[in-house]
Parts: C-alpha cells; sequence; structure tokens
C-alpha cells in the first residue's frame, strides 16, 4: 500500500547547516578565499569556466569553494548561474592565429616558425611530490628572454600548403548551431557537435579518445599544433554596428593530424581533429581533437565501428551535468515507482510458484498411484 | 549599418528589472484570461508613433534571441529605439520574426506571412503586437476558448474588420498559429491562437 | 574601447580622481550584466561554432553637453563599465586630446608593458635544439 507523505524540511535546513560547516572545516585552518582558489587553483577553475560553459575567474572560483572542490558540482552551479544571465551579443570569432602565445608546441615538425615554445607545463616535471610546498615554499622566478615579436603562424599550414591536407572552409553566410537555444538533433554538423565537446566532460573525452587510440577506431593520429594564450574578445553591439573589443581571454587548442587511407577516388592524405576551451585545459582539446576526428567518420565515408564513431552515442552522453543529474536523480524517493515493481515482482514469484506447484501435484499423485 | 543618433534617443525602462518582470506578469495574465485588459502605463516615452503599451512589451520580451519585425516605412527613430534597448536584430521578412509591430491597426500587413510554429515546435511562431486605439471590455467580438469562463466580450476601436476573418483561420490552424497582443496607448489584452472568435 | 575594457575599474577610478572638473552625466542605459557567446572556428579558421559564454557589463551614459559614451567591459563590475562610458564620452568632447594623452595612453603603456613581462618569461621556455652526433657510422 502507498501512502502520499510530506515533510523533511527541518532534516534539509539541518543538512544544509552540516555541509556549510562541513565546507569550513577545521576552523583553526584559516578560510580559504575566492581569489586564493582564483590564482592558486587555476586549473581547476579553467575546468569549471569550460564545461560549466560560462568564462568568469572569479564565479568559477567561488563555485569550487561553495563546491568543495567537487568539480562536477562547481561546474552544475556555473552551469545553474548563467541561466539567470541575458545573452547580450555574440562575439566574433576569435583569432587562435593572433594568439598572445603562453604554450606552442608540434610533435609532426621540430623545427617551426615560431619554434617550440612550452610554457607552464607539467609535462617535463618527474611527479615526484614537492615537499617544499608544505613548508611553504615560496616559488622561484621565472627566467626571461627576448620576446618575440608578431602573431606565430600555424604548424597546420605547412600541411595545407602541399595540398596534404584539406583547407578548412569558412562559412560565415549560415546561422551557427547553438545548443543552448536549439535541442541537439541527429545527424549533427560539426559546429553543434564542437560546441558540445567544448562543454563535455574531460573525463569521458579522454577515454573516448583512449579508445580510439588503442583500437576502437580506426585514428592514427599527431599532435600537430598545441597552444595556450590571450586572445582579444570583440562584439559588434546590434546598437553600434561596429566591432569594439571587450577584453582577452585565454584559450587552449590543439590540433591534431591524422592519416588517411583515401579511396579510389581520393589521394591518400591528413584530416584533422579540433579542440577548444577556455583556460589552460591541454588534456581536454587533446582529447576533444581525437573524439572530433571520430565523429568526422560518418563525413568522410568511414565504417562507424566503435563507440567514438556513434555520434549520438557521444553526443548524448558527453554533458557531465546532465549525466550526474540522471545518475544522481536514482537517490531521490522513487517509493511508488519501487512498490510497482515490488508487487509486480512479487505477483510473478507467486503465480510462477504456483504454477509449478500443479504441474508437480499430479506428478506426485500418479507416482503414489 | 546606418549610424545612430543618441543624443535624441529618449530613456527605456526605469528599473528594467522590476519593470520587465512586471510587464511580463501582465502579458501572462491577459495570454492566459484572453480577453481581459489590463493597464501597462504610460512609461516609457518611446519616439512616435510607437506607444508605451507597445514600447514596454517589446522592452521586456524582445532581446538578442528574437528579431523584430518592422513596416519598412517606420521612422528611423523607433529602430534605434529599440535595438539599443532590446538588443534584438530588426528585419522586413515576416517570416523570420520572433516579435512583430504593427504601428496602426488600420493598416495591417498580410498576417499569415508571421510564422505560424512547426509540428514539432508549435512554440517557434511569432507574436504579433497591434497597435489600435482603445480596448474595451464587453460588447464587440465574443471571444471563448481555453482561460475564458464561457465566453467573454473585447471592443476594438482602431482596428481593420478584415482581422478577425483573419485571426478565425489563424485560430483554426491550432496547434500552429501566431499570437497577437493588442496595445491601446497604455493598455494591453491578448488573443493566442487558441481564442475562438464570432463577430 | 580596448584599452578602457582592459583597464579595470582600479586605474580607472584613479585616473577619474584626478580629472579637474567631474563631468555631469544620466544613464541612458545603466550599467548591466550579461554575457556574450564567444564564438570560435573550427580548425583554428574555418566554420565558426559556439565556445561557450563569457560574462559582460554594459552601460551607455550622456553628458550634459550631449556626448555619449558606451562602455562593454569582460566581467561583472558595474563601475568599471560606467566609468569606460563616462571616458568614452569625454573622447568624444572636446577635451578629446587631454583625455587620450593623460589617461588612455598610459593605460594602453601599462598594459602593452604587462603582456611584454609576460612574453619574455614565455620566451625563455622556447626550445633551442642542437643537433647531437649522428649516428651515421
Amino acid at each position: 500500500m502507498y501512502v502520499a507523505v510530506k515533510g523533511g524540511e527541518k532534516a534539509i535546513d539541518n543538512a544544509h547547516k552540516l555541509l556549510a560547516e562541513q565546507r569550513r572545516g577545521d576552523t583553526n585552518v584559516p578560510e580559504l578565499d575566492v581569489a586564493q582558489v582564483r590564482e592558486q587553483l587555476s586549473l581547476a577553475v579553467d575546468r569549471v569556466m569550460t564545461e560549466g560553459s560560462l568564462y568568469d575567474r572569479d564565479l568559477a572560483a567561488l563555485a569550487v569553494k561553495q563546491a568543495q572542490g567537487d568539480l562536477v558540482e562547481a561546474i552544475f552551479l556555473l552551469r545553474a548561474y548563467r541561466t539567470t544571465l541575458p545573452r547580450l551579443a555574440v562575439s566574433s570569432p576569435i583569432e587562435t592565429s593572433e594568439m598572445n602565445v603562453e604554450r606552442r608546441v608540434s610533435a609532426t615538425f621540430k623545427d617551426i616558425p615560431g619554434g617550440q615554445v612550452l610554457g607552464p607545463t607539467f609535462d617535463y616535471t618527474h611527479r615526484l611530490l614537492d615537499f617544499k610546498l608544505l613548508a611553504d615554499g615560496e616559488g622561484t622566478e621565472p627566467e626571461t628572454a627576448p620576446e618575440q615579436s608578431g602573431p606565430i603562424p600555424r604548424v597546420m599550414n605547412i600541411l595545407t600548403d602541399e595540398g596534404l591536407l584539406d583547407e578548412s572552409r569558412t562559412d560565415d553566410e549560415n546561422p551557427v548551431g547553438d545548443i543552448t537555444r536549439d535541442p541537439l538533433l541527429y545527424p549533427a554538423e560539426r559546429d553543434v557537435r564542437l560546441q558540445n565537446l567544448a562543454r563535455g566532460d574531460e573525463g569521458f573525452l579522454l577515454a573516448l579518445g583512449y579508445s580510439s587510440q588503442r583500437g576502437f577506431g580506426d585514428v592514427h593520429p599527431f599532435v600537430g599544433e598545441i597552444r595556450m594564450g590571450e586572445v582579444a574578445v570583440s562584439i559588434v553591439p546590434e546598437e553600434l554596428g561596429f566591432e569594439v573589443e571587450i577584453g582577452d581571454i585565454t584559450v587552449s587548442e590543439c590540433e591534431m593530424v591524422t592519416r588517411f587511407r583515401g579511396s579510389k577516388e581520393e589521394l591518400p592524405r591528413f584530416t584533422r581533429g579540433y579542440g577548444l576551451s577556455f583556460g589552460y585545459c591541454e588534456r581536454k582539446v587533446m582529447a576533444m581533437s581525437l573524439v572530433d576526428r571520430t565523429l568526422q567518420a560518418r563525413d568522410m565515408g568511414e565504417d562507424l565501428t566503435s563507440p567514438a564513431n556513434d555520434e549520438e552515442f557521444v553526443l548524448s552522453h558527453s554533458d557531465n551535468v546532465e549525466a550526474q543529474g540522471f545518475v544522481q536523480h536514482l537517490k531521490l524517493p522513487h517509493y511508488v515507482d519501487f512498490q510497482a515493481d515490488l508487487v509486480m515482482v512479487r505477483t510473478m514469484r507467486e503465480k510462477i510458484l504456483a504454477e509449478r506447484d500443479k504441474a508437480e501435484k499430479p506428478k506426485t499423485e500418479e507416482a503414489a498411484a | 549599418m546606418p549610424e545612430f543618433a543618441y543624443e535624441n534617443i529618449s530613456p527605456g525602462l526605469q528599473h528594467p528589472v522590476l519593470d520587465s518582470q512586471r510587464i511580463f506578469r501582465a502579458v501572462l495574465l491577459t495570454m492566459s484570461r484572453p480577453g481581459t485588459v489590463t493597464v501597462l502605463g504610460n512609461w516609457p516615452a518611446p519616439p512616435s508613433p510607437l506607444k508605451p503599451a507597445a514600447a514596454s512589451v517589446c522592452l521586456a520580451l524582445a532581446d538578442l534571441d528574437t528579431p523584430l519585425w518592422l513596416e519598412s516605412t517606420i521612422h528611423s527613430d523607433i529602430q534605434t529605439y529599440l535595438r539599443f534597448h532590446c538588443g534584438c536584430p530588426l528585419t522586413q521578412k515576416q517570416e523570420d520574426a520572433s516579435f512583430a509591430v504593427v504601428m496602426d491597426g488600420n493598416d495591417l500587413p498580410d498576417l499569415k506571412k508571421f510564422e505560424a510554429g512547426t509540428e514539432e515546435y508549435p512554440d517557434r511562431s511569432a507574436t504579433v503586437i497591434i497597435q489600435v486605439r482603445e480596448l474595451n471590455v464587453g460588447r464587440g467580438v465574443t471571444l471563448t476558448g481555453p482561460g475564458i469562463k464561457d465566453s467573454t466580450k473585447l471592443t476594438v476601436d482602431g482596428l481593420d474588420s478584415g482581422f478577425w476573418h483573419e485571426f478565425k483561420k489563424n485560430s483554426e490552424r491550432f496547434p500552429l498559429g501566431y499570437d497577437v497582443i493588442l496595445a491601446s496607448d497604455t493598455e494591453i489584452a491578448s488573443l493566442p491562437r487558441t481564442v475562438r472568435v464570432e463577430v | 574601447m580596448g584599452v578602457l575594457a582592459r583597464a579595470g575599474s582600479v586605474p580607472l577610478e584613479r585616473s577619474y580622481a584626478g580629472l579637474t572638473c567631474k563631468p555631469d552625466y544620466d544613464f541612458l542605459r545603466p550599467p548591466e550584466v550579461g554575457m556574450v557567446m564567444v564564438q570560435g572556428r573550427a580548425d583554428g579558421n574555418g566554420k565558426r561554432f559556439n565556445l561557450g559564454e563569457m560574462t559582460m557589463t554594459r552601460c551607455t551614459v550622456k553628458l550634459a553637453d550631449g556626448a555619449v559614451g558606451h562602455g562593454y567591459v569582460a566581467g561583472r563590475d558595474k563601475r568599471h563599465a560606467e566609468l569606460a562610458a563616462v571616458f568614452d564620452a569625454l573622447l568624444q568632447t572636446d577635451i578629446q586630446s587631454r583625455i587620450m594623452n593623460e589617461i588612455i595612453r598610459p593605460l594602453a603603456e601599462a598594459q602593452k608593458q604587462r603582456r611584454s613581462e609576460k612574453a619574455e618569461k614565455t620566451a625563455a621556455t622556447r626550445v633551442n635544439f642542437f643537433t647531437m652526433v649522428r649516428g651515421e657510422d
């Protein structure tokens, strides 16, 4: 039997208070302030901005603090906040070719115009815990060298110039798909796929990219170029009619290049995948560029053999706010649903057992006779 | 892109958040109770012939995502005003519009050209704001349908008589169809596509 | 406008405090916080796509003499947008060259300086390859 109930309000209020206390932790330890999170946990902030789909370092830092460092929860907080703001403009496309580069590497060519610039990277650290940090170790002052002038040319141009890679086509006439305004429909165009992947969960994309490298998919990728740095953002306000710069944002970009064996009509060449994120999210943009490439299989007439080739599978499950919501809703009261299941399972069992009984009785009677 | 003359632009809503909420509430009321006339007030002061009521509906509802249709002959002051305060793109193609403002109810465009939505997304339709001289409850056309207990009557002064015939055809396409907001100087009444009219 | 947008409210507040006669102004549109959808291009130079949004604050003011100024600044600092709009308006008046020389140029210089410092640190991490003994013989 089912009885409708309500209540728990007091318990919920008290749970909130307990949560606040737990967030604060031991009060003998100084409270973390949002500026500290913003400056010293900047990569957490970057991930929250990228997947929360809102560039605002202070808000993302606040979300990280409020979520006690649970980044998926922080992403959820930021996504919720962004729904409260009006969209005032759409930017002109950012020019990553004009980036003030803070890091730029290529794995395909050693000597590239502009050079290999390592920037702030974990790559050559030994992954040994640094106990100096435990003892309030202040960082060392970085070295300087004369700055390079002018924008750094894209590595992929070397391949496009030789015709080994298709030029990417621009299309500034048709409207750009927007999954925050229109529901995702399949098959999805590349603009929609890239927007979805840019907000997609890093772990999910990392695993999919990895799966394609291990053979679930036919991708043999090389990093054509990775860059990270600041780009200017400009808008053309509807009411002004001319372009104004509103500031700079940091972005990460990855271009992955993959061999394409060609077909009867087409010569062998290279194809590419693209990744772009807010902030410094290198692993994310690398994974994104792998998955962007696996999702182009349909356009290139390749066999769709692996999970990473299946756009509905990938795009429908990439969003961690949706995913955590659906998984976590299972802990909410399902008393009625479960009651129905319970009644059904009991009835089925009773019915089967009764039939078995019936079937066995005549047998035993026969045996007795 | 035309040069804007900002020197003469009149202000928009005084309290953008609170005013928008109030106007939204009023639109909601008239949409859910078709035939109800409600007062929006004598502010803002848009350039003529745009009136305060129609202007405030635009200021509360139109934005970057909602192209707004105006007659091509409309004065550039009005274009500047709406563009500046709403940030909405203006269009002269009826089929592209999310909102439309018809300055004079006696001079209607071909209403059936406005977007009526699709079977999958009937909400992707236009809302047409028509300026009229006066709105009065009682007498006039009989309205029935969802949100109306039995029936109600609405008198609209300054609206082409052909409108009602056109709107009848519009409501026959339900769930497709455009929605209408009738606006006098300071009041509005709404005719969502669910309304049945008897002239 | 880019220089004013990048300046932040602290230096602008300081510059404003330094003005000998403060302008009278009204809001044509009070400071409002909203978002800008940031677009990127596939492959860096191909078809546009929506990357995600960023916060932005805008403001429009009108000076007593009729000059109108706009502020569009990244972030949620309303005072920043307001001051950017005021300075933008002052740039339309007859003290334009003074504002340019005494406020905008020094701000632009400071911003350039900051970029250079960053670029110099970055340049120090540039790899200089040198060829080791080749294993040919």
